[in-house]
């Protein structure tokens, strides 16, 4: 294989493996915020013992998403030199922006957060989660905002000619403010919060299925569900939107999305299908004119095909038509399982009905699949561009690397993060199946509750 | 020299990577340290000395490498690139390292402990003399063809000035970390690292002298500046006096002092540095027409103007809040449940 294969496969192997991490700090960091938040106002110790559950979840996340992010920063030097050359003057900055303004936030907050417990007052604590929580944000923030730039690139112009070309700043704000990174954040914060609640959702459900730490999961749940079926009904409306934005910066995007070769008017979306890349033809159930008007708001627009574009210039039809109705059809699946969730919630009876919590349980890998889907949906489509428009993908690769130092690089990223992942997997199924510690409904310290009150909730604990 | 934009951000990566030397230096150096423990309680003692502040400590890389890529993209471009191999095995050695931390307290087995022991150790050890090769390469020079591309090979990094600068730095890590487990702890733990942060000490100034010396007979151009200008001999003498009041402090037990003149020890041997790479980002060698400098490597001046701002609002707030959860960890590491 030549230097550009491998390297992409590293980097898309790379990126994916680092993705499974940050949305669960960010999600978690918001349910982590709301039961302090509760534990603050009702003072109830239940909330107490919850937090420093999902702290726990939250520190082994944390770390080996710094552990993986690192290799992100190194990667664009080691591997796509050329790349960085020609954006560092734009890229670089918003990526410094985000070590400075999220990253010393995120981790130095995270100390007290983690090993301030009996170190600090409650609220003093609450303020480090906040602060943990909007660094986390904070990062989302500022890669997007790079990332997007990629996508839809302004407030720049190209200055050189040749191997030495490359983009500048002429306007900060308008880089910030591409056209698609305010859609584009909100889809991917949506997909973070869904990550972090569909986790606690499917650990509570866990527990209540096998009728351990009820009360602790009852309550987990109730978050959980809430936080779940608003940031699904969120991501609805924030797809719409990223669509539409995509639709009109990003065409070549779209109809490689939907499949659609020839630009027509009355477009039907296909709901169920495959792409059968030969004859240019989706095969599968489709929905008249729903297309045009999911992309324009009008069921008569005309919607660009790939017909448009010179064949150079088409991203992969197949993939990106599978990642992206994979995404589309598990996020309107997750809508279904936090709307059903919530309503036998609401009715009381959800701890009867275990084929639901079953789901629940699983409902975790949605989340998951869905947000690497919609990355790799997002940078395959973008193809055969490294930034939209402006540098081909190949013209990115460093100069001097080479092919069999690529291989063994690929080789022991393949193996380190496969052991990564594994040991992921075999330490958070440890916490879940050690569960809460009964310690945590006395809260110590300068954590501990005025006398009166503790001392009911002592009871009433055990 | 003149204060322009570029010579500024020269400066601030410059203090961006000390700031990572002083703060994860101790981290790498408790880790290199970590080998010569034997029992379970003092391992777990020593991990959490380190415990809330190493993921901070380590962002001091991420940014400085984030600062490197914004400002002089160029030179980010060609020595990451051209230091391809080198920086995927730190990238390994750093990802072990963080996650034996995470990992080892999850279980109580003995392999289980030990494996993840033996991680955090190589793991650090490696991190440092890879950074301490780096370093030694720049300083000394590397290949730069007329395209502005490295024109070396990995093994062609590997050579005695950097490898010598590579065991000076696990020195001069083992002993910061030594000085600040003194900090951290107490008891036998404590006893017994006092004699290695003497022997650390030790360590370091032999390794200090040799690296001071080579350094004027084969890398002549990292002593130029100094020449031309005595005035500036003025750091040289107060390295030397930080690296001479370390022994001095430590002796008396004033172990808060003892930290201090390591942090300045890091500090000046870094402004030496700087000062006499100015304005060379990279240094070419042995074409130094093709070195890239703060100029030819740079970001457009919007950009680094843009960055200092975003620099000046961001940097005074790390600061402090950074200062904050120093002092609320202050004092001796006590073990507890939710500890490592």
């Amino acid at each position: 294989m030549d230097v550009l294969t491998l390297s992409r496969i590293q980097f898309g192997l790379t990126i994916g493996f680092h993705y499974i991490y940050p949305p669960l700090s960010i999600g978690l960091g918001v349910m982590l915020v709301i039961m302090e938040a509760c534990w603050l106002k009702t003072n109830n110790a239940v909330y107490h013992q919850m937090a420093k559950f999902w702290t726990n979840v939250f520190a082994l996340t944390f770390a080996l998403g710094v552990a993986t992010g690192i290799v992100m920063e190194f990667e664009f030097g080691t591997n796509w030199a050329t790349y960085s050359r020609f954006v560092g003057d734009v890229f670089g900055s918003a990526l410094a922006a985000e070590g400075i303004f999220a990253f010393f936030l995120e981790s130095g907050f995270l100390a007290i957060l983690l090993f301030g417990w009996d170190k600090v007052s409650r609220k003093v604590h609450f303020f480090s989660t906040c602060m943990v929580c909007l660094g986390a944000h904070f990062s989302a923030v500022w890669i997007t905002v790079a990332n997007s730039w990629m996508q839809t690139p302004a407030g720049y112009h190209l200055v050189g000619a040749g191997m030495h070309q490359r983009a500048e700043i002429t306007d900060f704000w308008a880089m910030v403010f591409s056209p698609s990174s305010g859609d584009r954040l909100f889809h991917t914060l949506c997909g973070a919060w869904q990550a972090g609640a569909f986790l606690v959702v499917s650990v509570s459900a866990y527990y209540l299925l096998t009728k351990k730490h009820q009360e602790f999961a009852r309550r987990s749940l109730r978050i959980g569900l809430s936080v779940a079926l608003i940031a699904s009904l969120l991501q609805g409306v924030s797809g719409h939107l990223s669509g539409q934005e995509v639709a009109r910066y990003q065409p070549a995007k779209l109809a490689a999305f939907e499949g659609l070769y020839t630009t027509e008017s009355n477009a039907p979306l296909t709901l169920f299908g495959y792409v059968d890349e030969q004859d240019h033809k989706v095969i599968g159930v489709e929905a008249p004119d729903l297309l045009s008007f999911l992309a324009h708001d009008d069921f008569h627009s005309t919607v660009t095909g790939l017909d448009a574009f010179p064949p150079e210039d088409r991203p992969p039809v197949e993939a990106s038509f599978l990642f992206f109705h994979g995404m589309v059809g598990i996020g309107c699946l997750l809508i279904l399982i936090a709307a059903a969730g919530t309503w036998f919630a609401w009715r009381k009876v959800l701890h009867q009905k275990r084929w639901m919590l079953w789901i629940l349980v699983f409902s975790v890998l949605g989340p998951e699949i869905a947000n690497q889907l919609g990355w790799f949906a997002a940078e395959v489509g973008r193809q055969p561009w490294i930034v939209y428009g402006l540098m081909r993908t190949p013209a990115g690769l460093s100069a001097v690397v080479k092919a069999n130092t690529v291989l063994t690089s690929l080789v022991l990223f393949t193996l380190i993060y496969f052991l990564l992942l594994a040991l992921f997997i075999y330490l958070l199924n440890h916490k879940i199946q050690h569960g809460p510690h009964d310690d945590d409904l006395v809260p110590a310290g300068k954590l501990a509750l005025p006398g009166p009150l503790s001392h009911g909730h002592k009871k009433s604990a055990s | 020299m003149n204060f322009d934009l570029n010579s500024i951000w020269f400066i601030l990566v410059g203090v961006l990577f000390t700031g990572y030397a002083m703060l994860d230096g101790f981290d790498l150096g408790i880790g290199a340290l970590h080998l010569f423990t034997r029992k379970d309680e003092e391992r777990r003692v020593m991990l959490n000395s380190i415990g809330p502040v190493w993921d901070g400590n380590e962002v001091w890389l991420v940014t400085g490498g984030g600062a490197l890529f914004a400002a002089f993209p160029n030179a980010y471009a060609t020595v990451f690139s051209g230091f391809y191999l080198a920086l995927i095995l730190l990238l390994f050695a750093l990802i072990f390292r963080g996650v034996a931390i995470e990992f080892r307290s999850k279980q109580p087995m003995y392999w289980w402990r030990q494996m993840w022991d033996i991680g955090f150790a190589a793991g650090s050890i490696l991190s440092a003399l890879l950074i301490g090769v780096a370093m030694g390469n720049i300083a000394y020079g590397i290949p730069i063809g007329p395209d502005g591309e490295f024109a070396g090979s990995f093994f062609s990094l590997l050579t005695p000035y950097p490898l010598l600068l590579g065991v000076t730095t696990v020195a001069l890590f083992m002993m910061h970390g030594a000085i600040y487990g003194l900090m951290k702890t107490e008891g036998e733990l404590h006893d017994k690292l006092r004699r290695w942060a003497m022997n650390a000490i030790i360590f370091f100034v032999v390794c200090a002298a040799i690296t001071t010396m080579a350094t004027l007979l084969y890398v002549p151009h990292m002593a130029e500046r100094i020449k031309d200008h005595p005035w500036l001999f003025s750091i040289a003498l107060a390295n030397m006096l930080a690296i001479a009041n370390i022994p001095r402090e430590f002796y008396h037990g004033r172990d808060w002092y003892a930290f201090l003149s390591s942090c300045a020890t890091m500090l000046t041997l870094m402004a030496l540095f700087g000062i006499n790479q100015y304005p060379y980002m990279v240094y070419s060698q042995p074409n130094p027409e093709n070195s890239l400098t703060i100029y030819n490597a740079a970001s457009s001046h919007k950009t680094l103007g843009v960055m200092l701002v975003i620099a000046g609002i961001g940097v005074p707030a790390v600061l402090a809040y950074t200062t904050c959860i120093y002092w609320i960890f202050r004092g001796k590491v006590k073990v507890d449940r939710m500890s490592y």
